[in-house]
């Protein structure tokens, strides 16, 4: 078989047209303004891999760096619904602590438990926080601040972030702990059904934008406030909602914390790490954090589309940061407000309210999209009509079943 | 053959692939396997990605690593006492299996020699249409659409099932 050695055999490969940019950005930059003799001896290739590799050194720098500042958002926030004032050492107002802690983090002994399996509990840490990562990737910042425009954006989001239940098994298997045990199950069980009603939700999206690209979803919401994904029909208003609440199961925060509950499993898939590797599980949560509240601003609140047509008020890569952050300041609200569910509690939300309504939002959608073929003045304010009376009328129902009766007074006999 | 910096990110996953699924059918421990199996599926959803079936590659990742493999896992973890569990395997089986991958091999090596040219779609310099598309109108719009329907009576059925299976019987 001769065949078999002949050049033809290989198929030679070409990777996407859109991730030549490195290639271009070397060619018309770089490669002018060396000097002439150096110019030369440069490959393209080798330093448009230069170009991607410095870029994506930017996100694993600046990554990072959002921990440290959101962990020390969270405890502050913390402290003044607890009416403290929070860590104030360290710094001007404590602004210093989460580096201090870091640097702890670093000197502390890296145990790993002798009984445990070794390989596969230095892994995890690392499959976590790769995954959490790779999900930024597809996240538009602003106007051409993007990694990668793929074509199947928010697709290949859902994809990587549904790796992380395997990053979260292994931490807790190779443990050889009950508590890490227990809470690795558990944290699988609930990311894997609140992966539903978060496809679904994503799905009404899709299906009134026509696409799955991160770039294009936004472009649809470029005409200010009325056009953003969340006013376009009630039922994206309710998927925002369930959404929103999905992802917060997602991550694992309180009200859905049993996979951490601490009063039950001490730390849950975690508990046996220290040192870095803890560091690791603690960066990637909060990395989390802030790439669902980024998803759910650039499927509904318009992305880095601002309030008004043709100003940049809370629009560009500020509105967007902007705007993320109050999302994940509501993700903090939350937690230090609820107490945490009940595992039937959760599966129960799940299964017997998220998704049939996420199954009547997708329904309704088509019959939305049947009636209004394009989006016009008139869809837009019946839509918004539709969502205000149904929050007013929502409003009085909740009141009249939460209504409290009158206490009885002690009889004074 | 020019080696380029896609040729040789090619050979990484293929040898990826082909290095965790040896992995898989060697290693003696289940739960190392079933996270080599993790590594074998990350692989061939590179080599989609180099086939340009992108909604492929995405979809390898969230049905089988996300779904199918957490199962396994589930099942593994949940029926057998931790840390101990070793697989046996016998001389027959190992006969047996060798023979069946070597027949095999040959039977797609002769395929793949039988092949009269190996052409690349993306030669003369266009990129590929977004397969997300093609896929939905084949499927919704074309000659797909009966079995997408009987796939979903399927699936429904499994879902009807399972429900019944783990419900409480309740009596009065």
């Amino acid at each position: 078989m001769p065949e078999i050695l002949s050049e033809s055999f290989f198929p030679k490969i070409n990777l996407q047209e859109s991730s030549n940019w490195a290639k271009d950005f070397v060619q018309e930059v770089v490669i002018p303004r060396l000097p002439e003799a150096v110019a030369g001896h440069f490959s393209v290739e080798l330093l448009a891999i230069l170009v991607m590799l410095l870029c994506a050194g930017i996100f694993v720098a600046v990554v990072p760096l959002l921990p440290l500042v959101l962990v020390l958002a969270e405890r502050k926030v913390a402290a003044r619904f607890q009416n403290r004032t929070g860590p104030m050492r360290v710094g001007p107002w404590g602004t210093l602590q989460t580096l201090a802690d870091g640097i702890k983090l670093i000197f502390k002994e890296d145990y790993i438990p002798p009984q445990g399996d070794k390989i596969l509990f230095m892994l995890a840490p690392y499959v976590i926080f790769a995954c959490s990562f790779a999900v930024f990737a597809a996240i538009p910042f602003g106007q051409n601040i993007l990694v990668s425009d793929f074509n199947i954006g928010i697709f290949y989001i859902m994809a990587i972030s549904s790796v992380i239940v395997m990053g979260v098994i292994m931490a807790g298997w190779s443990s050889n702990s009950k508590w890490s045990l227990l809470g690795s199950l558990r944290s699988a069980a609930q990311i894997v059904s609140y992966e539903i009603p978060l496809g679904l939700s994503i799905l009404t999206i899709v299906m009134l934008v026509g696409s799955l690209s991160m770039s294009q979803i936004v472009a649809s919401q470029a005409g200010g406030i009325f056009t953003w994904l969340i006013f376009r029909s009630p039922f994206t208003f309710l998927a925002f909602f369930i959404f929103f609440i999905s992802a917060i199961a997602e991550v694992n925060r309180t009200p859905f914390d049993l996979p951490e509950a601490e009063s039950e499993i001490v730390a849950g898939f975690h508990t046996e790490y220290s040192g870095m590797r803890f560091a690791l599980f603690f960066i990637a949560e909060y990395a989390n954090m802030f790439a669902v509240s980024a998803i759910a601003v650039t499927l509904f609140l318009g992305g880095y589309e601002g309030v008004l047509p043709g100003y940049d008020f809370l629009g560009g890569l500020p509105g967007f940061v902007l705007k993320t952050l109050g999302l994940v300041f509501l993700m903090m609200w939350l937690r230090w407000t609820l107490p945490r569910l009940r595992v039937d509690q959760l599966m129960n939300l799940c299964w017997k309210y998220f998704i049939p309504i996420s199954f009547f939002n997708i329904f309704g959608t088509g019959i939305w999209g049947l009636i209004f073929e394009t989006d016009d003045v008139w869809s837009i304010g019946i839509s918004c009509a539709i969502i205000y009376i149904g929050l007013i009328s929502a409003y009085a129902i909740a009141g009249r079943i939460f209504a409290r009766k009158p206490e009885p007074q002690p009889s004074s006999a | 053959m020019d080696f380029t910096l896609k040729t040789f990110i090619f050979y990484g996953f293929a040898l990826l692939t082909i290095g965790s699924a040896l992995a898989v059918v060697t290693l003696r421990n289940i739960v190392h396997t079933a996270f080599a199996l993790m590594v074998t599926l990350f692989g061939v959803a590179g080599l989609y990605v180099f086939l340009q079936a992108d909604f492929l590659a995405a979809t390898q990742v969230i049905v089988y690593v996300g779904g199918i493999l957490v199962l396994i896992l589930f099942g593994v973890m949940m029926t057998s006492g931790r840390l101990e569990m070793r697989i046996h395997i016998e001389r027959g089986q190992l006969l047996l299996g060798a023979g069946i991958s070597i027949a095999l091999l040959m039977l797609l090596l002769t395929v793949i020699a039988n092949m009269p040219v190996w052409k690349n779609l993306t030669d003369d310099g266009r990129s590929l249409e977004p397969t997300t598309e093609q896929i939905g109108t084949m499927i919704l719009q074309e000659k797909f659409l009966l079995p997408f329907e009987v796939v979903s009576v399927l699936l429904l059925v499994a879902l009807i099932g399972a429900a019944l299976i783990s419900r409480k019987e309740v009596r009065d």
